[in-house]
């Protein structure tokens, strides 16, 4: 059997080899002549200077003013610990519980027809529009001990959610919910069902399917919704503040001990603090940035 | 594997894709499903896969009822329009999957790979992403991918539409050979007649949801069951309620008895052939066919009066 022989190859593009990554930055047809692109690129760089660069840097900088030692203290305090601690655990249950739903619920958007989508879609996007300190507020009329809605219930069953870490997940939780689904969805319109469908006449089952083609195919989605979740579940104020009672050593997260601190005139303090929530957001990023470059190397 | 399709409705809300359509697929065939877009081809081919469940009728294969059963378990290969290659893969990734689905040993895949690299011309591309193939290549990749865990059916839905002319006519002469090779029962979808004509044994017509007539290539043109199938796979002429093929138009210089006549408005030279585009005394046109040497012998030329002789005109009774 002989081949049809003249077909026009493609040059290997090195670009394609990391699907997901955009190209080099330097495309020559885009952004006109040369002098405005550096002028794009003094404008874009000034900007980020001014509001994103120089204060990060300020609070590095103002955190070791008054020496190592004082910073070292504010943050390995009983109460800063504690606090440190906390932090880690609304990311930690947050995010993965908002990254299974996320998913689930992105393939629910993009691939069924059902009555009430719509509804369901402009759902999701609540946590962005309403501010959160009503999303505490409203938790508090669900979950109050007193005169919540199911709290005096759920407080005869021993379960205090108010002013416990469970509230504070639960704020968290709300606040960081449509990450993942509106960073997963595009990417799930634009990959289409096809190759899963050529997956299944393979001889997949629904599960091998998702884990070996979808999964994959959404991964960058899904990184990013991570990300994203990450910082909100991490810096998270307004909610978590008002369902904590912020209870000093008990309910305090790092966002509210910096806001403590620097409310009781211990500036290098709430530096300190601020700093150390900064390398936490700095870690998972580099965390994600790390799992996802195993991942390719795989 | 033979396939049966007995009477099998699919509706997409109020649009009816296929309404009660029978058909039998013999064991080892070849063969096309051709029809306009939107005439029910890809759905036909799409439950037969087991990829839309119909509301109504039934799908055997070698006597077994598979209508129920889920597409993973049917055992077809399908090859999709737009390839549908498993973009995050490599080439070697993409055509080992199934196997992998089925826990083979690993060396058992890499020898299967190789020989299937081997079978559709892709040898030293087993490292390379989908995005750096051709679209032949890509489509070549997805049939090996396809064969790899030896189907006994093997679906092709318009499997060269997206590629250029002169690639697509390669493929096809190559899907015709290596259905000789693998004997594996075969059907593919085109809206292209003379890619049917080309490649299948068996075509089936299909329009509006409905199936207008299955045959060899040559019983769908020498004896169309209707207007619709002798306008689909070859040229028509139109003369008062009869349909006459263009080749089947004598020309005569002189007037006959029952000739009609008619004036040279072009002679088109296509090659070995001439079509000869001619305006009745009625006002209305028809193309004639010729070979060039007839044309060339007789002087036809533009302006010209001549008279017209149709041989094995056909007239179909009203449509439904």
């Amino acid at each position: 059997m002989t081949p049809p022989s003249r077909e026009p190859e493609i040059v290997p593009d090195p670009a394609v080899l990391s699907p997901g990554r955009s190209g080099p930055a330097d495309s020559p047809s885009v952004g006109g002549g040369r002098a405005s692109r550096i002028g794009l690129r003094t404008f874009a760089l000034g900007y980020l200077t001014l509001l994103l660069f120089v204060p990060v840097l300020l609070v590095f900088y103002k955190a070791f003013e008054d020496g190592l030692p004082n910073a070292w203290e504010t943050v390995t305090s009983p109460e800063g610990l504690n606090a440190f601690w906390l932090t880690i655990v609304m990311v930690g249950v947050a995010v993965p519980i908002n990254t299974v739903f996320g998913v689930a619920c992105a393939l629910v958007l993009v691939r069924q027809r059902f009555r009430g989508k719509a509804l369901l879609n402009s759902a999701i996007d609540l946590p962005f529009a309403i501010s959160p300190v009503v999303v505490g507020l409203s938790l508090i009329f669900v979950y109050g001990p007193r005169d919540g809605w199911v709290g005096p219930w759920l407080a005869e069953q021993g379960v205090r959610v108010i002013f416990t870490p469970v509230g504070m997940v639960i704020a968290t939780l709300f606040v960081s919910l449509p990450f993942v689904v509106r960073e997963v969805v595009p990417v799930l319109r634009e990959i289409g069902d096809e190759q899963e469908q050529a997956a299944r006449t393979l001889g997949a089952s629904a599960r091998q399917t998702f884990l070996r083609i979808t999964l994959p195919a959404i991964r960058w989605g899904v990184t990013y919704g991570v990300v994203l979740a990450a910082a909100r579940a991490l810096g998270e104020f307004g909610a978590v503040a008002v369902v904590s009672g912020k209870i000093s050593g008990v309910t305090e997260t790092m966002p509210l001990l910096v806001a403590k601190e620097y409310e009781t005139f211990n500036v290098a303090g709430a530096y300190a603090a601020a700093l150390v929530l900064a390398l936490l957001a700095l870690a998972i990023l580099l965390a994600m940035n790390l799992i996802e470059r195993r991942e390719e190397g795989a | 594997m033979s396939i049966s399709v007995v009477d099998v409705t699919k509706r997409f809300g109020d649009f009816t894709a296929l309404d009660g359509v029978s058909l039998e697929v013999p064991d080892g065939s070849l063969t096309a499903l051709l029809g306009p877009s939107g005439s029910g081809k890809s759905t036909l081919l799409r439950v037969i896969a087991g990829l839309e469940r119909p509301q109504g009728g039934r799908v055997v294969m070698n006597g077994r009822d598979v209508t129920d059963v889920p597409v993973q378990e049917r055992g077809v290969g399908f090859c999709f329009q737009h390839y549908a290659a498993f973009k995050h893969q490599t080439v070697h990734g993409n055509i080992a999957f199934g196997l992998k689905i089925r826990k083979r040993p690993k060396d058992e895949i890499d020898a299967r790979v190789a020989e299937l690299l081997a079978l559709v011309q892709l040898e030293g591309f087993a490292d390379r992403y989908p995005a750096q193939l051709s679209g032949g290549q890509r489509q070549r990749m997805a049939l090996a991918r396809a064969l790899a865990v030896e189907p006994e059916v093997l679906l092709l839905d318009e499997p060269f539409g997206a590629l250029d002319a002169t690639v697509r006519k390669q493929l096809r002469q190559w899907l015709r050979r290596l259905h000789d090779e693998v004997h594996v029962t075969t059907i593919f979808v085109t809206h292209d007649q003379e890619e049917a004509m080309d490649v299948a044994e068996q075509i089936v017509v299909m329009n509006h949801a409905r199936i207008e007539q299955a045959g060899t290539p040559r019983q769908l043109y020498d004896e169309p069951a209707n207007e619709f199938v002798m306008g689909f796979v070859g040229e028509v002429n139109r003369i008062g309620d009869q349909l006459v093929r263009p080749h089947d138009i004598e020309i005569l210089l002189e007037p006959d008895g029952r000739a009609q006549e008619g004036q040279i408005e072009r002679v088109a030279h296509l090659g070995f052939e001439v079509r000869v585009d001619l305006l009745l005394d009625d006002g209305r046109t028809l193309a004639v066919q010729t070979t060039s040497a007839d044309a060339e012998q007789r002087e036809l030329e533009a302006g010209q009066i001549v008279y017209l002789r149709p041989d094995r005109a056909r007239r179909f009774s009203a449509q439904r």
